[in-house]
């Protein structure tokens, strides 16, 4: 298929995922938000999440504090911000809009009505609704989409590189997620374990559906070794890194040319260390740390797909 | 100004219903008005929701917009159907001919049946065609030639659009939507079926493919998602499962023209191409061209790949060589022609520059180059500022208009805010071109040109579409 082609299919995937993504992330923020704390700790998660989105320096320049609804001016609405909600939407439907030909028009139907929609809101109109219900509103959005594309595409390449794109996406976000608990302080006055944690940790789950997984397989109280164990190494975990890298380096395999072989090696590399990873090890070493590290690798892994097959080179 | 005198495709003069409308006359009056309008809501939410929009140029952002889609059908009968493609696929016939021969032995010119001038010295010949064969002699392999009614409903042709015609893709779509609203209609008329153009289309353009190619692989070139035709790009190529290129996914490595896939470079040897000449070859036409392929012209010249339409076929479809495209009928094929020509005033005549500028008001102005309906004049809907406006413009340059008596175009009842009305209407029939045959699908696009009393149906001025019903005899 053409390389222009493959990049649109890449980029629409990622870009429908960013957004599921970013809703999920503010949501967990905003469930945080309505726990009993001093208002300084609630800033400081505000603060976190802007932080892993690389998105602080803009939030200032903008911003003078930080409140719920600057954030969500800035993460949802926001025309300048590459990574709003508003934005991702708009580039999944732009980038599905250049392959029209390619994707099934019910795929297509689904990715320009979510467009359509999300023109209609507003700063305001979030007022009206509770905000949760907007959040909900885009996760159901991208599952649309997904389950349209998984139901109506052949699985040929365009599928292969639309897999590649959601998945890459994935990993990278649930990494961030993950992380963002890692940048918070526990309140005052409570320790690891405490009841604050636990409202914390359980958030957490829910924002990438595991809440239910969570307690199905550990049947135990939520620690934050296993909440990590979960999220980065189970493959029968939809959302988890190593269930994300193993979709990745399948698709990439089927998807080989005579340039690609590095790129599936790496792919290959972190999939295994995933696979045969302890948490233990993770955790000795630091989750932070450790995620700080795989965020590098993902990014490699894109910068290398797009090198080899998605920016068209002159034969 | 309102036409008084105008044909009126479902009723006769007397009003009563004519035969090929009877069966539609008599379901129109058992709907209910609010079921209606209903149907019509659907129909605009439906093309929102497909994305079935174009894009209006000067506008704000290339802001996308639907086109009026009018629910009530044009139906033509037949035995007129018959006639009506018998004389366009006669016209086309004539004008490849004569393309081919403009680029070679330029018999027609030679014999002074067309006056060298007209054609040599046309902005729209190209010198680099000139000896270039190309596969199966085809020049216009698609063609959307615009018919209109007049009179007592006789045919005319007022335009043989030879160059990048569009509008097919809203003949499908509008079909799709009329069986999607009214499923019943379908059971009880016998309507021709339209939708194997796609297949036609893969078909004409497979036949045409450079010699010695057993197996073509076909493209569509489009400038973009930023074209105003670019749903209808996207369209074909998803229906023909073809890939839809851009200049950029292309280039020519030894004569030969390759598309960038995701496993290296891969042939292609027909082109259906979706963008002007002039944008083709920044190395042979315009420098400044990002939309096309440097050295496509090379390829083509070589005989390596297939270009649809051809280039050069501007130089038969532009107004002033029109006047001659009856005199191509009986050069070319011996016969006489099936279809009427709108008597043209050309400007750069003495005589006819005189009488045009004593009936402006009566008269309608083209440029010779125009398309879109941009730039022309219709006198009688004009004020008289702006006749004398246009007037400077002819004095300045009189070799760039023509000028045509404005013909009171057949009408067809029309949804409008007052209820049914009707309004002018013209026929967009494509005509395909093969090495073997010449088809076309019954039928075509009707445009409506919405407001009352205006003859202007193209969709930037305001025109809408209905579907096109060839009623199987």
């Amino acid at each position: 298929m053409l390389s222009r082609t493959a990049d649109h299919l890449y980029w629409m995937a990622r870009y429908m995922e960013r957004a599921e993504n970013i809703a999920r992330l503010l949501d967990v923020n905003y469930r945080l938000s309505l726990m009993p704390q001093p208002a300084d700790q609630m800033e400081k998660a505000w603060a976190a999440t802007l932080r892993i989105m690389g998105l602080d320096e803009l939030y200032w320049e903008k911003y003078d504090e930080i409140t719920p609804e600057n954030v969500f001016d800035l993460l949802i609405f926001d025309r300048e911000n590459l990574s709003s909600v508003w934005h991702c939407l708009r580039a999944a439907r732009e980038n599905a809009h250049a392959v029209r030909g390619t994707i099934t028009s019910e795929l297509w139907e689904t990715t320009n009505g979510t467009w359509l929609k999300m023109r209609d809101f507003s700063p305001a109109a979030l007022t009206e609704i509770e905000v949760s219900e907007f959040f909900e509103w885009v996760k159901y959005r991208s599952h649309l989409s997904r389950g349209v594309t998984i139901g109506t595409m052949l699985q040929d390449e365009a599928w292969r590189f639309t897999r590649i794109g959601t998945f890459l996406e994935r990993a990278d976000n649930t990494s961030r997620i993950l992380d963002v608990k890692y940048q918070l302080l526990l309140p005052a006055g409570e320790t690891e374990g405490g009841a604050a944690d636990y409202y914390q940790w359980s958030a957490l789950l829910r924002s990438v559906s595991a809440f239910e997984v969570y307690r199905k397989v550990y049947r135990d109280l939520i620690t934050p070794a296993r909440v990590a164990e979960l999220l980065l190494l189970r493959s029968d975990m939809p959302r988890s890194l190593a269930r994300c890298m193993q979709e990745v380096y399948n698709n990439l395999q089927k998807v080989a040319n005579n340039r690609s072989a590095e790129t599936e090696r790496r792919a290959g590399e972190m999939d295994a260390s995933l696979r045969f990873g302890r948490v233990d090890d993770i955790m000795r070493g630091g989750l932070h740390n450790y995620l700080v590290k795989v965020l590098a690798r993902v990014q490699d892994i894109s910068n290398r797909i797009a090198n080899d097959f998605l920016v068209p080179v002159s034969a | 100004m309102t036409i008084k005198k105008f044909f009126n495709e479902m009723t006769d003069d007397a009003g009563s219903v004519r035969p090929h409308y009877a069966g539609y006359s008599a379901w129109l009056s058992e709907m209910p008005q609010e079921r209606i309008a209903h149907k019509r809501a659907e129909a605009d939410a439906l093309f929102h929701r497909f994305g079935i929009t174009f894009a209006v140029y000067g506008e704000e952002g290339g802001k996308e917009r639907l086109i009026p889609f009018d629910i009530i059908p044009r139906i033509i009968p037949d035995e007129e159907w018959k006639a009506l493609a018998a004389g366009l696929k006669q016209r086309v016939k004539a004008l490849n001919a004569f393309i081919h021969d403009v680029y070679h032995d330029q018999n027609i010119l030679k014999a002074g049946r067309i006056p060298k001038e007209y054609v040599l010295q046309n902005g729209q010949y190209r010198p680099e065609m000139k000896g270039v064969d190309v596969a199966g002699d085809i020049y216009a392999h698609i063609a959307g030639v615009d018919v209109v009614r007049a009179g007592q409903g006789e045919f005319y042709v007022l335009e043989d659009n030879l160059r990048v015609p569009s509008g097919v893709s809203y003949m499908l779509e509008n079909r799709k939507m009329m069986m999607r609203l009214f499923p019943r209609l379908f059971s009880r008329n016998k309507i021709a079926p339209v939708d194997r153009y796609p297949d036609m289309l893969l078909n004409t353009l497979r036949s045409v493919a450079p010699t010695g190619v057993t197996d073509p692989t076909v493209v569509v070139l489009t400038p973009g998602a930023y074209n105003s035709a670019y749903f209808e790009h996207a369209f074909l190529a998803q229906q023909m499962g073809v890939e839809l290129v851009e200049g950029q996914d292309l280039f020519v490595d030894d004569d030969q023209v390759f598309m960038r896939t995701t496993r290296g470079p891969q042939r292609v040897d027909v082109i259906y191409r979706r963008i002007d000449d002039d944008f083709l070859d920044p190395l042979v036409f315009r420098k400044d061209s990002v939309l096309g392929v440097a050295g496509l012209m090379r390829a083509y010249h070589a005989g390596r790949v297939t270009l649809c339409n051809a280039v050069g076929t501007g130089v038969a479809d532009d107004k002033s060589v029109y006047v001659f495209v009856p005199e191509m009928v009986r050069f070319y094929l011996g016969e006489e022609p099936i279809l009427n020509n709108v008597p043209t005033y050309q400007c750069r005549l003495k005589d006819d520059y005189a009488y045009v500028m004593d009936h402006l008001p009566d008269l309608v102005v083209k440029e010779v180059h125009g398309a879109g309906g941009y730039g022309m004049l219709v006198g009688p809907a004009s004020t008289k500022a702006e006749i004398e406006a246009f007037r400077e413009r002819i004095v300045a340059a009189p070799d760039k208009y023509i000028a045509q008596p404005t013909l009171a175009l057949s009408a067809c009842p029309t949804f409008v805010e007052s209820g049914i009305a009707p309004r002018h209407i013209d026929l967009r029939p494509f005509v395909l071109s093969g090495s073997n045959e010449i088809q076309l699908i019954p039928g075509g696009l009707t445009r409506v040109a919405l407001r009352e009393g205006s003859l202007v149906v193209n969709s930037s001025q305001g025109g809408g579409t209905k579907d096109t019903w060839v009623l199987e005899a």
